[in-house]
């Protein structure tokens, strides 16, 4: 048990930290999502200047050799900024897919490219119908010669809009629920037959819908095993979530520090708002739930790369429990305490506020998740 | 970082774990598991067990008798403790006076106090509230007149636990009623209980037992010698000991013993004609007290940890934390227990089912089941975790004071 | 006691219903029921419905169009309304600016006025709020200095919701700087929105609406013949506004409205391989929503019963209770709906979706289905609910000085 940062994680926390204030007030922000991308080129390009690209991927391929703990770190850090860049969907989604799943090739060809920016992928898993049920798909895989044709539609692709590269889970055998059948196939975003439709997210994010009608791939284009994709499918999105879970801390906190310094300088009757103790307290309650959040953050970092798949499935669960229902009371609070102006969209907390709410319905709400424990408890 | 147990921590787990399974007396294990609170003699016995083995006051230093575990050995032998229901150290002596002998004590006293201290010869509460003095102690009103080279008490001390128990008592008085400031007149003083002018009252709490009490001082003489520390300086002994050693506060192992025995109880609880954690509500239930569980568990050590980079010995102000959640976590767990048992929870059967009765001879048959005869009874009694110890709402005004500064 | 409706009170209620469901536009109908706010036109179209059938000012007294109903029918036609989907009539005409100028107004101004705002022809807004000063409103510092017969205006409104739609504003304004108290030298004045002067800046809401704003005012002239009731005795006028028929401020409906479509959508999300509405988890979730709702309609039959009583026309403070239980379920119920869209509540592509614009031509198919595209965007909005109206905090302090009086 120890939770002391090495020096090099001391380092890296630094220069994120320090690029983030430089280029990432909130006004900056706001001009990278109303450009026509929506989001920055030239931070992604910083990011990779820096090796947050390259972050959890092995020396040889000229990544960093980090680990979640790392990721979380960058996670925690661009939370605080609200970043809008890819990188949880190239980096920690699409990066986990090739480096638990591929071949030297792959991995050879894909994340030298991943490290350097000059690829980003997209994690297309999700599907209209299937809420949260990673084995929920539709879309079809079927043989054709020695490769594939893709059939269906994926929902709710984060930055799927931009990615150069999707991953996609397709249906190469079972029925719509089964775990069994499940494989990921590498498509360009440019392969004939794939359109897309990007939108803005609710927290200003990109994401994408997109449909797959006779997409004609290679048989270089399988990642893993045809048929039994669905144990890396569920270690990708438990990365995710572990990721997602220490942004959501890294915006929960900047939250509750904005809605201190509010506190401390919005007066009516007089005096302070926070010289009221109920508002005292109310802040209280949230700083709680900042560090029981970030707790669990760190729970769901330690257990992505545990062996153990039952003993990881079940933590990052309750880390994904833990961390949503404290988001959801620290940044609903957030807006309460700054009134008005907390229902603004030129205000930072509504952003926070969204920010987590997209969270919590990533991946499995809290409710979902609680529902899949119980099933483990007696 | 690394939050994963060490091959060390654990074999440090199981050792404990064998030593407390090999040595806790089964009587005491099963009034415990039952949900009934300790004996004097659970305690007493318990506490000498350990000591003999060198890890009751395995929070002092190692001078004194400490062992040189790391924070994390520290919450792993706590939570074990909960987790086998053994019952807790008698703490007035082992996490209270022990530490303030230890750093304020004369050597005489050291001498005196600290090895009956640690073996429970000698059973200590605490003298601190007054009835208009809770969460204002400072402003406590029990008086002490130098009378040569003794102290004349006079007042009231409320809420005293196990001073029905007790040999001696430790308490704030005030010397001086002219201070500038109401903590500056107030001295800390050993007082032992059967000195005459003192009184014990029972106090009956809502669970309908005898744990606290009021004690009354009429003309107490206390001799100078049994003065902790400098005359009007008692203010800086109390805030050592009320800071000292916060990380057991949450009592963890407790809160988590409580979510194995909704296992055990659950064939014997039947809804809707199954058993009770075959309905996915009550697993809900169960499983969202496990995610708090498991958060407390890693802030706790993030605490721990914390404060032992620190070492300027000062509580760490995020020990409200843990006071505040691990309080809940205690009443809602034991609440889940009460909800659990549900009707059978309601009759004040403890009596009657009451395993020291029984073993004392009387034969009657117990009305209700033994699970059944105590489920309240923490429920009841874990609404104090709130208030004794400093009430939540003034942890909140101390992360205030330290953390957020409004 | 009797808890049931009478019998006329259930032909009352059938009568509404019926009259909604002839009447009410099935495009309004749809938008709301699919969680989008209602257009301007939605409201106008549907205020002018009820005001030719009478209803649309039904809180007024008889004289000035009103009905007699009781509170009990009061109740039972907001909620019918909000049940049915229908619209709520602009409240800064009928629930504000109405009753203040039956109370305060002079023959001129009840003549002008009144059927104007009943039928929507003027569409109100509310001036009150102001940078520094929100939940402290007598802080207000828009000033009106008396020229002749006009004041003058400088200053700066803030939170106006609808001022973009309006053709009148109300608003609080500081005739009297000096005055011995800040609620002594407010006056309530008229101002019509195209006068010169007046700027309008949208303020987006996190929900990416466009219903808030700033409004400037730059040396506007105002007539004295525009102020309602004496100069500086603004504050009566507001206070009396503020208080007026809280009895609705639940919105109670609304919430029992959403609880009823949320069951509908569960019916047909999937989890687990089965419809959501068999997950124990959701149906516990809808049951707790129901029960709250269950509460809160009687406690609000108590608050309105005991408004009918007395006469004196002050506002219950009890109506507190309403406000903040009302908006908490309101704030729940719409975070139940978008909960059951999940992660396709999260697009912002309620512009693609809009039905306005899909009438308009726009022929592209959709993204997502229709009802997920606005799931989200109430619950955002709805943060304000607890803000708006007096604070949540605010409301509990009335409680406090009302009725627990600490
Ligand atoms: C089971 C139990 C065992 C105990 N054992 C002992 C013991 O052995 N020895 C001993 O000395 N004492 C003991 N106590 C006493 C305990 O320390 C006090 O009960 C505690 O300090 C609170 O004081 P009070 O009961 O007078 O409540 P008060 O201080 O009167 O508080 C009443 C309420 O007001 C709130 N409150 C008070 N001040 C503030 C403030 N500034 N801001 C916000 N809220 C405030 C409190 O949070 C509480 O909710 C025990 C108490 C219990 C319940
Ligand atoms: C969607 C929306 C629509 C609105 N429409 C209108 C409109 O049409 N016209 C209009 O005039 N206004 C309108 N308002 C403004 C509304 O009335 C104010 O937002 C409200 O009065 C709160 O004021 P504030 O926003 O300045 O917050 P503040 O008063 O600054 O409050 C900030 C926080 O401090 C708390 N607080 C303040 N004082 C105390 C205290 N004494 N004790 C405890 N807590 C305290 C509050 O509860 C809040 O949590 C609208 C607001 C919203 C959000």
């Amino acid at each position: 048990m120890d939770f002391e940062l090495t020096e090099d994680q001391r380092l890296l926390n630094d220069s994120v930290s320090r690029l983030l204030a430089d280029r990432y007030a909130f006004d900056a922000r706001r001009g990278y999502i109303k450009s026509a991308q929506g989001w920055s080129q030239e931070m992604w390009e910083k990011y990779a200047e820096l090796g947050l690209l390259g972050l959890p991927f092995p020396e040889e391929y000229g990544g960093f050799g980090g680990g979640a703990v790392d990721i979380m770190m960058v996670m925690e850090a661009f939370g605080r900024s609200l970043v809008v860049e890819p990188f949880l969907a190239t980096v920690v989604l699409g990066g986990s897919a090739i480096k638990y799943a591929g071949n030297e090739a792959q991995k050879g060809e894909i994340l030298p490219q991943i490290v350097d920016g000059s690829l980003k992928l997209g994690w297309a898993h999700g599907e209209q119908q299937a809420r949260y049920d990673l084995t929920d798909v539709l879309t079809t895989a079927t043989k054709d010669g020695s490769g594939w044709v893709l059939e269906g539609a994926k929902s709710v692709v984060l930055h799927g809009d931009c990615a150069d590269m999707l991953v996609v889970s397709a249906r190469t055998g079972g029925d719509r629920m089964d775990k069994e059948g499940l494989t990921l196939f590498l498509v360009p975003a440019n392969t004939p037959g794939v359109a897309r439709r990007g939108y803005a997210m609710r927290d200003g994010t990109r994401a994408a819908e997109i449909s797959l009608s006779t997409v004609k791939l290679g048989p270089e284009a399988v990642l893993g095993t045809v048929g039994d994709a669905y144990g890396i499918i569920e270690r990708v999105t438990q990365a995710g979530i572990a990721a997602f879970a220490a942004e959501t801390v890294g915006a929960c906190e900047a939250a509750h520090t904005m809605t201190l310094d509010y506190l401390r300088t919005r007066v009516q009757f007089g005096r302070p708002i926070g010289t009221n103790q109920v508002l005292q307290h109310k802040a209280a309650d949230m700083l709680i739930e900042v560090e029981q959040a970030r707790s669990m953050a760190m729970l769901a970092a330690m257990m992505v790369d545990e062996e153990d798949a039952a003993e990881r499935t079940r933590n990052i669960s309750m880390a994904k429990v833990g961390v949503g229902q404290s988001g959801r009371f620290v940044t609903q609070n957030s807006v309460q305490l700054h009134g008005g102006i907390g229902m603004t969209e030129e205000y930072a907390v509504g952003h926070y506020f969204r920010r987590v709410m997209v969270f919590e319905h990533s991946w499995g709400d809290s409710a979902y998740h609680l529902g899949l424990l119980a099933d483990q408890v007696g | 970082m690394e939050l994963r147990f060490t091959e060390e921590e654990i074999a440090f787990r199981q050792e404990v774990r064998a030593f407390i399974r090999g040595n806790l007396p089964a009587k005491t294990l099963e009034r415990m598991r039952l949900g009934y609170p300790p004996t004097k003699s659970d305690v007493v016995t318990w506490q000498r067990i350990l000591n003999k083995k060198g890890w009751a006051t395995y929070k002092w230093p190692q001078e004194y008798g400490g062992q040189a575990w790391s924070p994390t050995m520290r919450m792993i032998f706590q939570d074990e403790n909960m987790l086998a229901h053994a019952p807790e150290v008698n703490s007035f002596n082992i996490t209270m006076i022990g530490p303030v002998l230890i750093q304020f004590g004369t050597p005489e006293q050291k001498e005196r106090f600290i090895a009956p201290t640690a073996n429970l010869d000698i059973w200590w509460c605490q003298g601190f509230s007054e009835p208009g003095s809770g969460s204002d102690l400072a402003s406590l009103k029990t008086s002490a007149v130098l009378d040569g080279d003794h102290y004349v008490v006079n007042g009231q001390k409320i809420w005293t636990s196990t001073a029905h128990h007790a040999d001696w008592i430790f308490a704030l008085v005030r010397t001086n009623p002219q201070a500038r400031k109401p903590q500056e007149g107030i001295s800390f003083l050993l007082i032992d209980m059967k000195t005459p002018g003192i009184t014990v009252r029972p106090i009956i709490s809502i669970d309908g037992s005898h744990h606290f009490n009021e004690v009354f001082f009429d003309d107490v003489r206390v001799p100078v010698t049994q003065r902790v520390y400098e005359e009007n300086k008692g203010w800086d002994v109390a805030k050592f000991l009320l800071g000292n050693e916060r990380t057991g506060i949450a009592r963890l192992g407790k809160s988590m013993a409580r979510l194995e025995d909704i296992r055990e109880l659950s064939p014997h609880l039947r809804n809707h004609g199954a058993p009770l954690l075959d309905d996915k509500l009550q697993r809900e239930r169960v499983a969202s007290l496990e995610i708090r569980a498991k958060a407390l568990e890693i802030t706790q050590l993030r605490v721990v940890a914390k404060m032992m980079q620190q070492s300027d010995g000062k509580p760490d102000p995020f020990s409200s934390l843990l006071k505040i959640k691990g309080g809940e976590l205690g009443q809602d767990t034991s609440e889940l227990i009460m909800d659990a048992v549900g009707p059978l929870a309601m009759p004040q059967w403890a009596k009657e089912l009451d395993l020291l009765n029984r073993e004392s001879g009387e034969n009657e048959p117990p009305i209700g089941p033994d699970y059944a005869g105590f489920a309240a009874g923490p429920y009841l009694m874990h609404r104090a975790s709130s208030i004794a110890g400093g009430t939540t709402e003034i942890q909140k005004n101390i992360l205030n004071k330290a953390v957020l500064r409004l | 006691m009797d808890l049931r409706f009478t019998e006329e009170e259930v032909a009352f209620r059938k009568e509404v219903r019926d009259f909604i469901r002839q009447n009410l536009p099935a495009r309004t109908r749809e938008r709301l029921r699919l969680g989008y706010s209602p257009t301007k036109q939605d409201i106008v179209d549907w205020q002018r419905i009820l005001n030719k059938k009478g209803w649309a000012t039904y809180k007024w007294p008889k004289a000035y169009g009103g009905t007699d109903w009781s509170p009990t029918q009061r109740m039972i036609f907001q909620e019918e309304n909000q049940i049915n989907h229908a619209p709520e009539v602009n409240g800064f005409n009928i629930t504000m600016i109405g009753p203040v100028i039956i109370q305060f107004g002079t023959p001129e101004q009840k003549a002008h006025i009144l059927p104007r705002a009943a039928n929507l022809e003027d569409w109100w807004c509310q001036g009150f709020s102001e940078p520094g000063s929100g939940s402290d409103l007598a802080s207000l510092k828009t000033a009106a200095k008396r020229v002749g017969d006009d004041y003058i205006v400088n200053g700066q409104k803030i939170w106006t919701s609808t001022a973009h739609h309006a053709d009148w504003c109300f608003a609080l304004v500081r005739t009297d700087p000096n005055a011995r108290k800040p609620q002594e030298g407010i006056s309530f004045l008229l101002i019509d929105m195209k006068t010169p002067g007046i700027t309008v800046r949208p303020i987006i809401s996190i929900d990416n609406s466009h219903h808030l704003n700033e409004v400037f005012f730059d040396d506007v002239k105002v007539p004295v013949a525009n102020r309602v009731y004496e100069e500086n005795k603004g504050w009566d006028v507001a206070k009396f506004l503020l208080g007026n028929e809280r009895t609705g401020i639940a919105r109670l409906g609304k919430s029992m409205e959403r609880i009823n479509y949320a069951q509908e959508l569960a019916r047909d999300v999937r989890q687990n391989g089965k419809p959501l509405i068999e997950d124990a988890g959701f149906r516990q979730r809808v049951a707790k929503l129901q029960v709250q709702a269950k509460a809160l309609e009687l406690t609000q039959l108590r608050v309105v019963a005991k408004a009918a009583g007395n006469s004196d026309g002050k506002p219950d403070p009890f109506s507190s209770v309403l406000k903040i239980k009302g908006t908490e379920l309101l704030q729940d119920t719409a975070e139940l709906v978008m909960d059951i869209a999940g992660p396709l509540a999260m697009p912002d592509w309620a512009k693609e979706l809009d039905l306005l614009n899909r009438e308009s031509g726009d022929n592209e198919p959709l993204i997502g289905p229709e009802w997920a595209g606005y799931a989200a965007p109430p619950y955002l909005m709805l943060r304000a609910a607890s803000i708006y109206g007096g604070t949540n905090e605010i409301q509990k302090n009335i409680l406090n000085k009302a009725i627990l009086r600490l």
